[in-house]
């Protein structure tokens, strides 16, 4: 806590030594973990991103739900699209829009976007969770690998109803 | 007494000289060190009360509070925490480090003076306008969410108070060189101090990027701010904030470990490294919260997540050998020195510094720092994104860590700086552990609702009036009562060091301090233990046996945790 001597560059101690070599490998360890699992593993974060105003997504949501609407839930439409479509779903103060009903094992495109503030995406039980941005036209490239009922909550505080926000996507067998 | 205390003239500066340590004390650095100090704890307390609101809201089975002033206090729990009593605090440290610890005088006071009117006005400003339910937007303000002006105008008063603040300590240690008011190299406290300084001029310059612009949008002046672009300028302020504290709280891990049992750096190249490594790379972790937002690569994600190649992770990794290295050396130079850990059972462990120093690391490390470097993963962090993973984390580092170092760092200015007799010493001894374990409880509750999917900053996760019924699992309702009762424990912790400081410094008797240490017998460590007694030297008795298990035991338990995340996310849906 004092003042040391001038020259205080001394050499380190056999357990520094080995303390900093085994920790500098940990550190190569972590670093190498995310390029491995970035091209082995099969839960990435999406990079696809597009600029879209929120006016021109809500029209893409629009037409998307027109096209492959099948009933609904409490007047929300539930929208069935083929597998390998692009699946469009807008955060929205306090809603996730459409319900979307996908098919287990299948691959979909699916754009998130918000109308009006920041939205966080938040998949339960599964857990994953994605930032929301008015502007940007996010693509998440999604297997849905278990069937069931799934609710999508908000997790980016987005005013006075944010706990009211929630929407849904039914995985059927 | 009275020949030692009189205030000496040296340059233009009115010193006293401290009994205890034998430092010169510039008598406007000490002042300026109350009224910063003093701020700190005001707001702690105002926050504190936050926190205990906010947590009994969040902890399910009594849902406190409306909605609307859940959120309006979030936001000003985050404000008062994480910017003003950490701030407070850290200037009243920097004076401390650049003026006290070298002999040296505090330059321009009256500037100083001015910093301290802008940080306070700022400070009382945004309260007041939050307060009001003008700025229900989280600490974050992310854009578009629109607050009243003036609430960015408190922020950006309070940042330029603390910028012009950090610029007179460089003035200040430029001086004390210039003047040779001390001899041989600097302290390393003083350097740890010097790290968060420096670490602090570019964290408040991306505060001005990110607050100007939102300002001036919130008054109509420009048309828009992109959100993704706010997002990375915020962070560029909002996490470096937290490195100030950081390599803030590392250096009063050092002081407090020469000041309760006398441990001397085992070397000084090793721990200074550290810090170096905080300056070149800790500011690239600005990226964790932007590691699921649309638009960087996984290239830009994956490199400043990492910082680099976690070369801070290794600052960190140093340092969490150095300190209890640097102690169980200092101990068994004392003759505690049978089997590897005869040194900690040995420790001082009724000395509030000495516990809120272990207390501070581990929970610091082994919560705080663990959970950091796995939800700061690329990949993992979809798992953990604004759930309440997060704030477990950073209550682990910010309040386990930071804010327990300094409460025990606060108990020794009491008598060294306020030249106040310390009250209640019982529930000085007490308090650490009261504060320690409560917010353990509080990390432990937040991480498990977290990794359960439970969302942070959210009045309801049952979703009782949602339009579209959505449920979290029924385990989560437990951890949120972990989380409340850790609060409430906490909470009594934070009260209890509220009325240390504030029953010490109005009702104690105005004293001349004779003793470095609070409980303990011995006089002061600093002198005693700190130099080594050659005669005594047995090698092999002195290394840090114990310390190198410690660490491994560590690494361990961080490499298992991290691995469990991996097996996790391996169970999510695809995607990419």
């Amino acid at each position: 806590m004092l003042a040391p001597e001038r020259i205080w560059w001394k050499p380190l101690h056999r357990y520094e030594k080995s303390w900093l070599i085994v920790a500098f490998v940990f550190c190569v360890f972590l670093t190498v973990m995310m390029p491995l699992w970035y091209f082995t593993g099969r839960q990435n974060v999406p990079v696809e991103t597009y600029r879209v105003t929120p006016e021109q997504f809500m029209q893409l949501t629009e037409d998307f739900t027109k096209k492959y609407q099948v009933s609904d839930i409490n007047g929300a439409p539930v929208v069935a699209p083929p597998p390998n479509s692009d699946v469009f779903m807008v955060g929205r103060r306090w809603q996730w829009y459409p319900i979307v009903q996908l098919q287990k094992g299948q691959v979909y495109r699916l754009h998130l976007s918000s109308l009006d503030l920041q939205h966080g995406f938040s998949l339960q039980p599964n857990n994953l969770n994605l930032q929301v941005l008015p502007g940007y036209d996010y693509v998440a490239t999604i297997v849905p690998t278990q069937a069931g009922e799934y609710s999508v909550i908000c997790n980016e505080f987005c005013q006075i109803g944010h706990h009211l926000m929630t929407g849904r996507i039914i995985v059927t067998e | 007494m009275t020949a030692v205390t009189m205030p000496q003239t040296l340059g233009k500066a009115n010193f006293r000289t401290c009994p205890v340590t034998a430092l010169k004390v510039d008598v406007a650095a000490e002042r300026l060190i109350i009224a910063n100090a003093v701020a700190a704890v005001v707001f702690l307390a105002i926050g504190g009360l936050g926190a205990l609101l906010i947590s009994l809201t969040r902890w399910q089975a009594i849902h406190l509070l409306p909605a609307d002033w859940f959120y309006r206090l979030v936001t000003a729990h985050g404000f008062d925490m994480l910017v003003a009593w950490i701030v407070f605090f850290e200037i009243a440290g920097l004076y401390f480090g650049s003026t006290i610890l070298l002999n040296a005088r505090q330059v321009l006071p009256k500037v100083a003076w001015f910093a301290f009117a802008l940080m306070a006005a700022g400070a009382v400003l945004t309260n007041v306008i939050v307060l009001m339910g003008l700025a229900d937007v989280m600490f974050t303000a992310y854009v578009p969410l629109k607050a009243h002006p003036l609430f960015y105008l408190g922020i950006i008063l309070f940042a330029v108070g603390a910028l012009v603040a950090v610029i007179l300590f460089f003035g200040n240690l430029v001086t004390a060189k210039r003047e040779g008011r001390y001899t041989g190299s600097m302290p390393l406290m003083t350097y740890g101090l010097m790290t968060a300084a420096i670490l602090a001029v570019y964290t408040l310059i991306s505060g001005a990027l990110a607050y100007v612009p939102a300002f001036l949008w919130s008054l109509g002046l420009i048309p828009e701010v992109d959100p993704g672009i706010y997002r990375n300028l915020f962070w560029s302020f909002g996490h470096p904030a937290q490195q100030i504290n950081l390599a803030a709280m590392v250096s009063v891990w050092y002081a407090l470990a020469a000041m309760t049992v006398g441990a001397t750096p085992l070397n000084e190249k090793f721990s200074r490294l550290a810090f170096v490594l905080y300056i070149l790379f800790i500011n690239l972790g600005s990226a964790h919260h932007l590691l699921t937002d649309p638009g960087p690569s996984f290239a830009w994600k994956a490199t400043n997540t990492s910082y680099a190649m976690y070369l801070a992770v290794l600052g960190s990794l140093i340092h969490a050998f150095s300190i209890p290295g640097a102690i169980e050396v200092a101990q068994r130079r004392k003759g505690f020195t049978r089997g590897a850990f005869e040194w900690l059972r040995k420790g001082p462990w009724r000395e509030p510094g000495f516990s809120s120093l272990v207390l501070s690391m581990v929970l610091f490390g082994w919560v705080g720092g663990v959970t950091g470097v796995v939800i700061g993963t690329e990949q993992i962090n979809m798992l953990a994104h604004n759930t309440l993973r997060i704030p477990g984390h950073f209550h682990a580092t910010v309040v386990s860590g930071t804010t327990l170092a300094f409460m025990g760092l606060t108990y020794y200015l009491i008598p060294l700086i306020f030249r106040r007799e310390v009250k209640l010493k019982k529930w000085a001894s007490w308090q650490p552990y009261v504060f320690g374990i409560g917010m353990l409880l509080v990390s432990i509750g937040m991480i498990g609702a977290g990794l359960q999917g439970a969302p942070r900053r959210h009045w309801d996760i049952t979703f009782t009036n949602s339009p579209l019924a959505a449920s979290l699992p029924g385990a989560t309702q437990i951890t949120l009562a972990i989380m409340g009762v850790g609060a409430v424990i906490a909470i009594v912790g934070g009260i209890m060091y509220v009325s240390v400081v504030l029953i010490s410094i109005l009702t104690g008797k105005r004293t001349e301090p004779s003793r470095l240490t609070l409980v303990m017998a011995q006089a002061n460590p600093l002198v005693e233990d700190a130099i080594p007694n050659q005669n005594k030297e047995v090698h092999g008795k002195l290394t840090p046996r114990g310390t190198i298990i410690l660490t491994f035991s560590f690494l361990g338990f961080l490499m298992a945790y991290y691995l469990f995340n991996w097996w996790l996310l391996g169970r999510a849906w695809f995607i990419r």
